[in-house]
């Protein structure tokens, strides 16, 4: 029990010092910026409706003349506390701008997940076992054509056949435009998911079930399965006993692992479909030098990252014998 | 009933062969250099045949299509190899369907390791091949108690297994079905002798029982130890069937290369023969054994017959 | 005629790819000029003969516009995957050579890289570079080398093991000769197949990052400005502007893995059969 104790501790710890070392290197590409967000945002809204309280920090953080150094220590010291500035366009902080978003991406980035898990695993898994006929070449030839095709391609054909020939879907925005907030229904948000949510699991299939299907036939050429077809077991035997339990382990960790795949492809598909998530919020800052927010959107999204990563590692240590009882053991 | 047939062991003779084995071929499609397409023939001219109640040793060095014999006695060969020649199971021809039926129950594989056991599976329900019901389970209790094998191993998974347990359990596989023909591949790779003696008595019992046993070996020795008789492959052939008891002496073994064995065994000096076995794309024509050989002449170029002498078999024309 | 067999059906895609890829690259160079040419008097033409994939609302022919984008697609692709490959090459093999504490340093940069999504890093580069071509090179040259670095680390992991290797150590051959004699001809299709095979990620988040907004300036005729250009006018069933140049995209990508993937199954036998 004390080594897996151990094991997790280890991971955590890892997972923090990564999640440290992304804020520095963001800190750093951003000072480095011949871009100055205060000069750029100067002649906007957002400064004069600020405090003076908040341009002082502003200039604390962002100002020239301090060294980057201390200017990272102080923001880091505030983010740490949860106070991630305040956002130049938003004229909010950052915090709120972010929790918001991150709730309409949330329903978005989960659907697209689980969508694109549960279809690429499947098909990565039949491809494997049933390798060389019509749908090891129909799954293997649709990853193949998905993975050359950019995905903002793919939304700007799906918005031109479903909302503007079809008109069946809407165009963009989570919620219908001029609508109150109360007013907006369930089916209204979910209406106009659809799209960006179908985008994101088209293009996350052909990754998953392409790598699925390499396991796969890296297990169909094991020894254990040529075993057990010397000993009669059939096809759906061998899928039962040894495919999908051997499968399952590298799946996991794919899985996990297209959270940063699927999450940088929601940037592209929220500015396109206007969906106002993390992802369109990112471009937004980006675009309108509002540093405080990228660097905000940066680290969530690093966080986000890491936390499958580590989700993925301490699932495997569950699920694999050799590592739940092999540690036991020793 | 031939001069040569009154020769082999009377017991052998009246016994029903349970697999025999003609003129066997394995070839591989692959690329040579350039754009050529080529058939490796890795295994050619092999004849095997197998009574009941006999173990009979393949006994052969690696590279010599051991494995593959197995392989293609059991249909699991990759897909990119064909096979030719005759495989005959109680008389009749095997063909892949039959193959299919067969294998796992009245034909099975005892395999070299534990590596051929699925590594996320435990013991028991994998030997059992997922089945639950208290037919099978009782079964594999019972196998279990017979190789003196806690029932606690059935909960283990392939790593947490001792090596003195490994063996037992890969036998015990083979015993799930109704064996009557036992193929063993390099089942005691790197043992100590008492151990392989062990392992050995497992297959003898097989064999008393009624069923046939060939061992896939590439260690002449062990095969001495247990086999009744040995097989001796070279370059992808079968170059000499000869009863164990021809090993006794240099004169009574046929071919040339079972006698440069015999003469590399620890008690008869350790003599090994310079030269390797050739490899399947430069294969001699004729004798695959010829450049090696010291009673080679220029007739050993052409057709070589596996003919019967002394109460075996060979393939040589220069030996009486 | 006899039946081609496989591996000649794969030289012939390796080449017709390359073929159709220099077409495109050198083509698009030579018709930059007539892509920025407008004429009103054709402008919002569908696709027809004489403009194959249409004009936009300046009267742009559609069809030289998109060549020359993808020419220039190609050629930042050019660079950006050359320096990534290199820095793949140099950072793996220093990983897997130079000791642990260089492993674990590099080890460490790569889980970095890999933890921040791709978009976002580009944009961070982009941004930090004050955007523009710079902006995308740079980004793209930092974002791309890791998985093939992982690759060369691990393979030079192996070689240093292989027993054939120790002995020429043991037998007195001095390191370099080592290393040239028995690990370069291991690495380098290794490398080559993981250069080419980085174009397509390469050219495809060029286009991405220039479709936001972060890339190439507005007045080029980039792949991404095209297409972002062309989102204003898809509602009102403008669907040539972007259906077409997206689709040249896609299929530049397409050939970029057809030739990667015929030059792995040609140098390494063992993939043919996958």
């Amino acid at each position: 029990m004390k080594s897996h104790f151990m094991f997790v501790g280890k991971q955590l710890i890892r997972m923090i010092l990564l999640l440290i070392c992304v804020s520095i290197a963001a800190f750093f590409l951003v000072s480095v910026s011949p871009v100055d967000p205060l000069q750029a945002n100067v002649g906007q809204a957002a400064l004069g409706s600020m405090s003076q309280e908040q341009i002082a920090k502003l200039n604390a953080y962002w100002g020239v003349g301090e060294p980057a150094m201390s200017r990272f220590l102080a923001w880091a010291s505030d983010f740490f506390r949860g106070d991630m500035g305040i956002s130049l366009l938003y004229r909010r902080p950052v915090a709120e701008v972010i929790a918001v978003k991150f709730v309409n991406s949330i329903w978005l980035l989960a659907a697209a997940w689980m969508i694109s898990g549960i279809m690429g695993f499947l098909l990565g898994v039949l491809a494997g076992m049933k390798r060389g006929t019509w749908i090891d070449r129909a799954v293997k030839g649709y990853s193949l054509m998905i993975a050359s095709t950019p995905a903002f391609w793919l939304a700007l054909v799906l918005l031109m056949v479903f909302a503007v020939w079809l008109q069946i879907l809407p165009v963009g925005l989570s919620v219908p435009i001029g609508m109150e907030a109360e007013g907006v229904t369930l089916a209204d948000r979910i209406r106009h998911a659809i799209l960006p949510a179908l985008t994101l699991s088209i293009t996350g299939v052909s990754n998953i079930a392409l790598h699925t299907r390499e396991k796969m036939i890296d297990i169909m050429e094991s020894d254990y399965v040529l075993f057990a077809r010397a000993r009669g077991e059939s096809s759906w035997s061998i899928f039962k006993n040894h495919g999908f339990r051997n499968v399952v382990l590298p799946a996991i960790t794919l899985q996990f692992a297209s959270i940063s795949e699927i999450f940088g492809g929601s940037v592209l598909v929220e500015q396109i479909f206007s969906y106002p998530g993390l992802g369109q919020a990112a471009v937004t800052a980006g675009i309108g030098s509002d540093v405080p927010l990228l660097l905000g959107v940066t680290v969530i999204s690093a966080a986000i990252v890491f936390g499958g990563n580590l989700t993925a590692n301490l699932l495997y240590g569950v699920v694999d014998p050799r590592i739940r009882r092999g540690g036991a053991k020793k | 009933m031939t001069a040569e047939r009154q020769g082999m062991d009377k017991d052998t003779m009246k016994k029903n062969i349970i697999l025999e084995i003609q003129n066997l071929s394995v070839s591989f499609q692959q690329y040579g250099r350039g754009f050529a397409m080529t058939d490796l023939d890795v295994i050619r001219d092999l004849n095997v045949t197998v009574h009941e109640g006999e173990i009979v040793a393949a006994v052969g060095s690696s590279g010599s299509g051991k494995s593959l014999l197995a392989h293609g006695i059991l249909g699991i060969l990759p897909y990119n190899a064909s096979l030719g020649g005759r495989i005959l199971y109680e008389g009749e021809e095997l063909t892949q369907k039959r193959k299919e039926e067969l294998r796992g129950n009245e034909i099975v594989l005892v395999p070299q390791s534990v590596a051929f056991l699925d590594p996320l599976m435990k013991i028991g329900p994998q030997i059992r091949k997922g089945k639950k019901d208290p037919g099978s389970r009782k079964k594999l209790d019972e196998i279990f108690e017979g190789y003196h094998l806690k029932q606690e191993v059935q909960d283990l998974y392939p790593f947490e297994l001792s090596g003195g347990m490994n063996r037992r359990v890969l036998v015990s596989t083979a015993m799930m079905g109704n064996p009557r023909l036992v193929i063993a591949d390099e089942p005691t790779p790197g043992l100590h002798m008492n151990m392989v003696r062990r392992v050995m008595s497992h297959f003898r019992e097989l064999a008393d029982q009624g069923a046939g046993v060939l061992l896939i070996t590439h260690d002449l020795e062990q095969a001495l130890e247990t086999a009744d008789r040995v097989v001796v492959f070279y370059a992808g052939t079968t170059v000499e069937d000869a009863d164990v008891k021809d090993f006794g002496a240099e004169e009574t073994l046929r071919h040339p290369y079972s006698q440069a064995l015999w003469r590399a065994l620890p008690q008869n000096g350790f003599q090994f023969i310079t030269g390797t076995q050739p490899y399947v794309k430069d294969m001699p024509k004729g004798c695959p054994f010829a450049p090696r050989c010291e009673r080679c002449r220029e007739d050993c170029k052409g057709e070589i017959p596996y003919r019967e002498i002394r109460g075996g078999k060979v393939r040589c024309l220069h030996t009486e | 005629m006899r039946r081609i067999n496989g591996r000649e059906r794969t030289v012939l895609w390796f080449g017709g790819a390359l073929l159709f890829l220099a077409l495109i690259t050198i083509g698009g160079r030579f018709l930059a000029e007539k892509a920025m040419v407008t004429d009103f008097s054709r402008k919002n033409l569908a696709p027809c003969p004489a403009y194959l994939f249409g004009t936009d609302w300046m009267g742009r022919d559609m069809f030289v516009r998109t060549l020359t984008g993808l020419s220039m697609s190609i050629r930042i692709g050019f660079l950006a995957a050359g320096v990534s490959a290199l820095l793949a090459l140099i950072l793996g093999t220093a990983s897997a050579v130079m000791g642990r504490a260089v492993d674990s340093v590099i080890t460490w940069i790569i889980d970095l890289v890999m933890g921040i999504p791709h978009i976002l890093l580009l944009i961070l580069i982009s941004y930090a570079c004050g955007k523009g071509f710079k902006g995308v090179v740079i980004g793209v040259s930092l974002t791309h080398w890791t998985s093939l670095a992982r690759l060369i680390r691990g393979e030079v992991l192996q070689l240093k093991e292989a027993a054939y290797i120790k002995a020429a150590g043991k037998l007195g051959m001095s390191r370099f000769k080592t290393a040239w004699k028995h690990m370069v001809p291991h690495l380098l299709p290794q490398f080559l197949v993981g250069l080419i095979l980085l174009f397509p990620h390469a050219i495809l988040h060029e286009a991405s990052i220039t479709f936001l907004g972060f890339g190439l300036s507005p007045e080029q005729p980039a792949i991404g400005v095209i297409l972002s250009e062309s989102m204003q006018y898809l509602a009102m069933g403008k669907w040539w502007l972007a259906l077409f140049p997206g689709l040249l995209l896609a299929g530049t990508a397409a050939l970029f893995d057809v030739a990667g993937e015929s030059l792995r199954k040609l140098l390494d036998p063992g993939s043919a059969h996958r």
